[in-house]
């Protein structure tokens, strides 16, 4: 059984979001790690390959130093690693990203695929779906658990009012939440054999079935107007009321005074 | 001369910091507390590699280098020193010199188990009347048939009643030297569970309080006449050497406690306000931050040279870390008294307080000062080596 991960290297918000001058996000000024739901994905790989046997490939597009995120996945216990990178690629939006991912797995062999739910970064939950649908393959998102089942995955499915058991048959792809599971971490001797794996590098030319006006910033209908740090809340105001009745006086009262009812 | 780390020791140093902050600091107070040996701890260490970092991939070991292992106590100790030392007792102390002097079957039956971490080591030198005069061994080994017959004991010993392989010095007999009868010393490999051998009073120490430190008591305890470590009667340069390895296990502990402290109190000073102002703005605080950051500095270059003389000891044999380690112990070990002291009273009342941090590692620090070689014997190791 072979498991591809999409990784995906983001900034580290706990160290702060820095941007250029021109809105863009100063990526070369920020600490990075591994995308948390990109994370859980890679476990639930990785205890696929304990329980089944499975080999792990982790995929990444980016700039050459996106290859260390490759390495952390290594040093986790993934059997190989793919960097999609090349200067006509850059600027992509998830249209774009995806078209170019999927270009690079069509030269790959896989029964799964599994990517995150979203990446911090841009929140924007699509890439993975998107992969799918150029690839073809069924796609089951907001995964909390995976089983294997012969040749098909049963996947538990998170929702809003419950939760859905879904079967499916492989190939086919999963997006992982960061509720999934609790990411390990690398080992002492995992890192040295991280550092001593040679990673896959594909460029524009390695991807099959893509069209030029589908990659890079050309190709990405998403134009982004502005980007912005978050507005940081106040500490606001706690209080304590004596009884439910004095709470609900009080709340009103605020309310009106703001004159929201 | 080039003190930019490799990227292998980048990524360690990541590892053992995130897990240091995850899975260690949770529990150290809780650990010291209640005098608790954090077992599960162990587990977590073992499943990473933590507890056979530096020994070759072919004896269950991680292959990685002793800069990585000294990185490894560092990181831990700077959030646990008891943590710190259950790595360093087990690696130092009992994986290397059955690495160093053990047999095939020796390495295949207990290195292998012992770097997985599937067994935990210990190594029994002390006794109550063999502590800096080591030569001063009362047990005894006795060969009866094919087994040695071993009777006294041993005291202070850190994972004591945790661990299931034991490295234990005892003496053989007597021989002529210089002209002079002296004790004729050897070392063995004794499994937790053998007749015999059994756990005397655990300590109730000052620090390091999770740590199993207990007194070992063998009574006719018959152990496997294969089971002698390296030739017999070249135990005394044994214990020396796996000593040697041990300080800068101990350099590496002493170091992360100083560490641990001194980011404790930058934080600390930054939120304390007095006077109308936090306490960093006060000259007197910045002054004593600056001393303890350079000693801290210092201290980690001497344990990082240390370790890596040692891993040059492994290509080859002829070189001696022997002096290295000493400095990198002796210096370290009174940064962390110094560090720590000064942490606590930069504190002030807090500090003296159990919920703060600093009150433990303070206790935790003076130990490094004493247990493997005090340093009133580091100073005779490098004196003897400046005279000789």
């Amino acid at each position: 059984m072979k498991v591809i991960v999409c990784i995906k290297q983001v900034p580290d918000t706990k160290g702060g979001v820095q941007f250029n001058p021109d809105g863009t996000l100063n990526r070369a000024a920020m600490l990075t790690i591994m995308n948390p739901d990109d994370k859980a994905g890679l476990e639930a790989a990785l205890r696929l390959k304990d329980q089944y046997g499975a080999e792990v490939t982790v995929l990444t597009m980016g700039l050459p130093k996106a290859a260390d995120v490759l390495q952390e996945a290594i040093a986790m216990g993934a059997d190989k690693g793919v960097l999609i990178t090349d200067r006509v690629l850059g600027g992509a939006d998830t249209w774009a990203t995806s078209t170019t991912i999927a270009g690079a797995i069509r030269k790959l062999d896989y029964d799964l695929i599994i990517t995150g739910r979203q990446a911090i970064d841009g929140d924007t939950a699509q890439v993975g779906p998107q992969i799918a649908e150029h690839l073809g393959l069924p796609v089951i998102s907001y995964a909390q658990e995976i089983k294997i089942d012969g040749d098909s995955v049963i996947v538990k499915r998170q929702y809003d009012d419950g939760y859905h058991m879904l079967k499916a048959k492989m190939p086919c792809l999963i997006t992982a939440l960061s509720e999934l599971n609790e990411p390990r971490y690398m080992s002492v001797g995992g890192i040295i054999d991280a550092l001593n794996s040679e990673i896959t590098v594909l460029g524009r030319k390695d991807l099959i079935d893509v069209d030029d006006s589908n990659i890079g910033l050309n190709g990405s209908p998403t134009k982004i107007a502005k980007a912005s740090d978050k507005v940081r809340k106040g500490a606001g105001e706690k209080v304590t009321p004596d009884s439910p009745e004095d709470a609900v006086e009080y709340i009103v009262g605020k309310l009106t005074e703001k004159h929201i009812i | 001369m080039d003190f930019t780390l490799s990227k292998q020791h980048e990524m360690a140093r990541a590892l053992f910091k995130e897990f240091a902050e995850n899975e260690v600091k949770p529990l150290a107070q809780e650990i010291d507390e209640q005098h608790r040996f954090p077992r599960e701890t162990v587990e977590k260490m073992a499943r990473y590699g933590f507890l056979g970092i530096p020994f070759a991939r072919e004896y269950g070991g991680q292959g990685a280098d002793a800069l990585t292992y000294a990185m490894c106590v560092e990181e831990l100790s700077k959030v646990c020193g008891t943590t710190g030392v259950i790595v360093s007792a087990h690696t130092s102390l009992c994986c290397d010199p059955i690495a160093t002097y053990g047999t095939e079957e020796q390495k295949q039956k207990y290195l292998v188990p012992l770097c997985k971490g599937e067994k935990l080591g210990a190594f029994g030198l002390t006794e109550p009347g063999a502590g800096t005069d080591a030569q001063g061994q009362q047990t005894k080994a006795v060969l009866d048939g094919d087994e040695w017959v071993l009777n006294g004991s041993k005291c202070f010993i850190t994972n004591g009643k945790e661990a299931d392989v034991y490295i234990i010095i005892a003496v053989t007999g007597k021989v002529e030297k210089r002209g002079r009868m002296q004790k004729e010393i050897s070392a063995f490999i004794v499994e937790k569970g053998t007749p015999g051998f059994s756990f005397g009073t655990k300590e109730n120490k000052m620090g390091i309080c999770g740590s199993s430190t207990y007194e070992l008591i063998f009574t006719d305890c018959r152990i496997p006449k294969e089971n002698l470590l390296g030739q017999k009667g070249k135990g005394f340069a044994i214990a020396m050497h796996t000593l040697d390895g041990g300080r800068i296990g101990i350099a590496a502990q002493a170091l992360g406690l100083a560490e641990g402290a001194l980011e404790t109190t930058i934080a600390y000073v930054k939120e304390r306000k007095q006077f109308g102002r936090a306490i960093a703005q006060f000259q007197n605080t910045q002054f004593q931050l600056a001393d303890m950051a350079t000693k801290v500095q210092a201290a980690q270059l001497l344990v990082y040279k240390a370790a890596c003389k040692k891993q040059e000891y492994q290509t080859n044999p002829k070189i001696s870390y022997s002096v290295e380690a000493a400095m990198a112990k002796l210096y370290a070990a009174e940064v962390a008294m110094e560090v720590t002291t000064k942490a606590v009273q930069l504190h002030g009342g807090y500090g003296y307080i159990k919920e703060y941090d600093v009150e433990r590692m303070m206790r935790d620090a003076k130990i490094t000062e004493i247990y493997e070689g005090t340093s009133e014997v580091q100073r005779m190791v490098i004196s003897a080596n400046l005279l000789k």
